[in-house]
């Protein structure tokens, strides 16, 4: 029997509308078999792991494109480990400046995908995030 | 558009060349592609003859600045004055984009233009909960009239235009603005420039919204109604096909999605009772220029002419400025890559090539870190230059509209048109502009689009140089980049904060309350009291507080 499809949220947090990058990354997983929900747009850090508990994902996908990821991020890792949630692989995207890839990583992002990675391989690094390496 | 025994010749010339030169060479060397399209998926052939501008009427070329306009706007284009060179800038406070305003204008910049924080842009104030992090990062904060002062400090207001990308707090920017001019003494008439306020492509493409979409048309309606009895020479709002185009849209579905919303916008100022030529002179546009060349070209002067025929035919409009379609562009930030950053300086050298070719009127060219972070001041110059270098140095603006009778181009142009006629005879069998984003058409037609790009790039069908072909390791380091001065944020919350204690709070909760009440009823508009409002110091997150009250917010149901 084949292991139940991997359920990932794919999350747009803070204020900027840019959900062009989310939508197709939402779309190349689904297309590759997994369970995906997407919040929508201008989403709070709270509303996001309130959601990702519920939906009991195993990946929150979270696009930002607002240069607020320094700000967002760390309180959405805190979030999601106060609800007892350690077991949810966080993978970043968007436009990150290189720099901040390793702070993003030591903060707790299982994964950071930037800009013209090709879907194929948001697949593959989605699946390793939660665990399903090919 | 040639008589029918030329036409006839050319087919007969055109067969036999078919016949001998094409054939041979093509056994000998067979062709790159089985079929070759545009970038928006429409056929190309290998060469075009007078035969593929035998139907287009001589009248519907035509002659620049003159209905409809396929030439362009104006009877001389660029031999009267270059294009409107206009970098977009915003960061920090008012203070800290005033002075790239004033370092761009010294570099030789011809206009300004304005990008506002994502808290501004959404209606919160700078020490709202939802703005944190957000302050100044992407564009200037602006809490208040004072921030408005500060930002064009020492800048003459009738002297230079001022185009300001905000949508749906437009109408409070606009305000700002009018009483900063006023209170220096400005003439109103005298002051030119644009608010973008196109809230229909938030829904569909930016995503930046705050209202439900009825009420958001009634306020673009107050802007356009205010503009055109007060403003003679300012646009009150900058119908886009710029972000339809970022967030995916194939060039011929941002034109035809950007008139779909036109129309809308016309229908909503038309039902109020003001006649289409008193507001149509001021409406104006703003597309991408793209990659795909003459596409592009093709692109701005079908809009034209599409422009031109609609308001002739669907609303009636008699004066040939109500049919006059003006553009400002930028060059596509979505095709900028983040591998080998130069080569970024050369697409947007050939894509402002492009908008100058199709007949732009203002021109915002991309810096070489686009998809770094907001632009440095090394790459907004860099940027400036390349305009300057088409407009001073190649002398393609000697001639008007160069590439009018191209049979290729000609054609192209016609081939968009039609596929835009196409798309909005659909768009009226779904119910109209409003109907249809409601139901996520266009937004459905976008991630369609925008995932097939995706597909094309992975699979090198697309070729995107450094990316998916001749690519090379990263070489780290190689830019500067604006780094945001982390104590903007702050600064910014104690001078709202500082705002509030000063000003006289009585006065201003009672505006407020006169706000929402001209709110409920949708005869009032809302420019005055919003004008009361700034002045007496009302911050813009309030502003926008008291309305979602009133009207609540905009829902979306997203499709990917």
């Amino acid at each position: 029997m084949s292991a139940p499809a991997i359920r990932v949220l794919i999350a747009k947090v803070g204020l900027d509308g840019h959900d062009r990058g989310a939508k197709v990354v939402a779309r190349a997983l689904r297309d590759a078999g997994m369970e995906v929900i997407y919040t929508g747009l201008h989403r709070t850090p709270e509303e996001v792991a309130a959601a990702a508990v519920q939906e009991d994902v195993d990946v929150v996908g979270v696009s930002l494109l607002s240069g607020a990821h320094l700000t967002l991020i760390p309180r959405l890792v805190e979030l999601l480990r106060r609800s007892g949630a350690r077991d949810i692989a966080l993978v970043v995207g968007g436009v990150i400046p290189d720099e901040d890839v390793p702070t993003l990583r030591d903060l707790g992002a299982a994964d950071v995908v930037l800009q013209d990675t090709p879907p194929d391989e948001v697949v593959r690094r989605v699946r390793a995030a939660a665990g399903r390496a090919a | 558009m040639f008589d029918p025994d030329a036409i006839e010749r050319t087919a007969a010339a055109r067969r036999d060349w078919e016949a001998r030169e094409l054939r041979e060479f093509l056994a000998r060397q067979p062709e790159a592609r089985a079929e070759y399209r545009t970038a928006s998926g429409l056929p190309r052939k290998r060469v075009y003859t007078p035969e593929d501008v035998a139907g287009i009427p001589l009248e519907d070329i035509g002659l620049p600045g003159r209905p409809p306009f396929t030439r362009g706007p104006y009877p001389t284009m660029y031999r009267g004055r270059p294009w409107t060179m206009r970098q977009i800038a915003g960061f920090g406070t008012g203070e800290d984009t005033n002075a790239r305003f004033r370092y761009l204008i010294a570099q030789g910049q011809t206009g300004l233009s304005v990008d506002f924080d994502m808290p501004t842009l959404m209606g919160y104030d700078s020490d709202d909960p939802r703005a944190l992090g957000e302050v100044g990062r992407e564009g200037v904060a602006v809490d208040t009239i004072e921030d408005v002062e500060a930002l064009f400090e020492g800048i003459d207001l009738e002297a230079i235009s001022v185009s300001m990308t905000i949508n749906p707090t437009a109408w409070i920017l606009l305000a700002m603005y009018v009483a900063v001019a006023e209170a220096r003494g400005c003439d109103l008439h005298r002051l030119s420039g644009t608010v973008q306020a196109d809230i229909l492509k938030e829904y569909v493409a930016q995503k930046e919204w705050i209202f439900p979409i009825r009420p958001s048309m009634r306020l673009m309606r107050d802007m356009i109604v205010f503009c055109a009895e007060r403003m003679a020479r300012y646009n009150p709002i900058n119908i886009s096909g710029y972000h339809i185009a970022e967030a995916g849209a194939t060039s011929v579905q941002e034109v035809a999605f950007t008139m779909a919303n036109a129309i809308a916008y016309v229908e909503e100022v038309a039902r109020s009772g003001v006649p289409v030529d008193a507001f149509a002179p001021r409406l104006a546009f703003y597309f991408v220029a793209q990659a795909d060349f003459f596409e592009e070209i093709a692109k701005f002067r079908a809009a034209r002419r599409v422009w031109a025929r609609l308001m002739r035919d669907r609303f009636g409009a008699t004066r040939p400025e109500s049919m006059r379609l003006r553009f400002h562009c930028q060059t596509a930030a979505a095709t900028l890559t983040k591998a080998q950053p130069l080569n970024n300086v050369v697409r947007t050298a050939l894509q402002a090539l492009a908008a100058v070719l199709g007949g732009c009127q203002s021109l915002h060219t991309n810096g070489l870190d686009e998809a770094y972070a907001i632009p440095s001041e090394q790459a907004m110059k860099l940027a400036l230059r390349t305009q300057q270098i088409l407009a001073e140095e190649t002398r393609v603006t000697d001639v008007v509209d160069p590439l009018g009778g191209s049979y290729y181009v000609e054609a192209l142009t016609g081939q968009i048109e039609a596929e835009v006629h196409r798309i909005l005879a659909k768009v009226d069998e779904l119910g109209g502009t409003v109907a249809a984003i409601e139901t996520g058409y266009f937004q459905r037609e976008i991630a369609d689009s925008a995932y097939a790009v995706a597909r094309e790039r992975a699979s090198g069908e697309r070729p995107v140089i450094g990316v998916n072909r001749f690519v090379e390791p990263p070489e780290p380091g190689t830019l500067e980049i604006h780094r945001v001065d982390p104590a903007v944020e702050a600064r910014q919350v104690e001078r709202v904060r500082a705002v509030r204690r000063r000003r006289d709070g009585a006065r201003v909760a009672a505006l407020l309350d006169e706000l929402a009440r001209q709110a409920r009823d949708p005869a009032q508009n809302l420019m005055p009291v919003t004008l009361e409002l700034v002045s007496a110091r009302a911050t813009l997150g309030e502003i926008v507080a008291r309305l979602r009250e009133t009207w609540g917010t905009y829902v979306e149901r997203p499709v990917f």
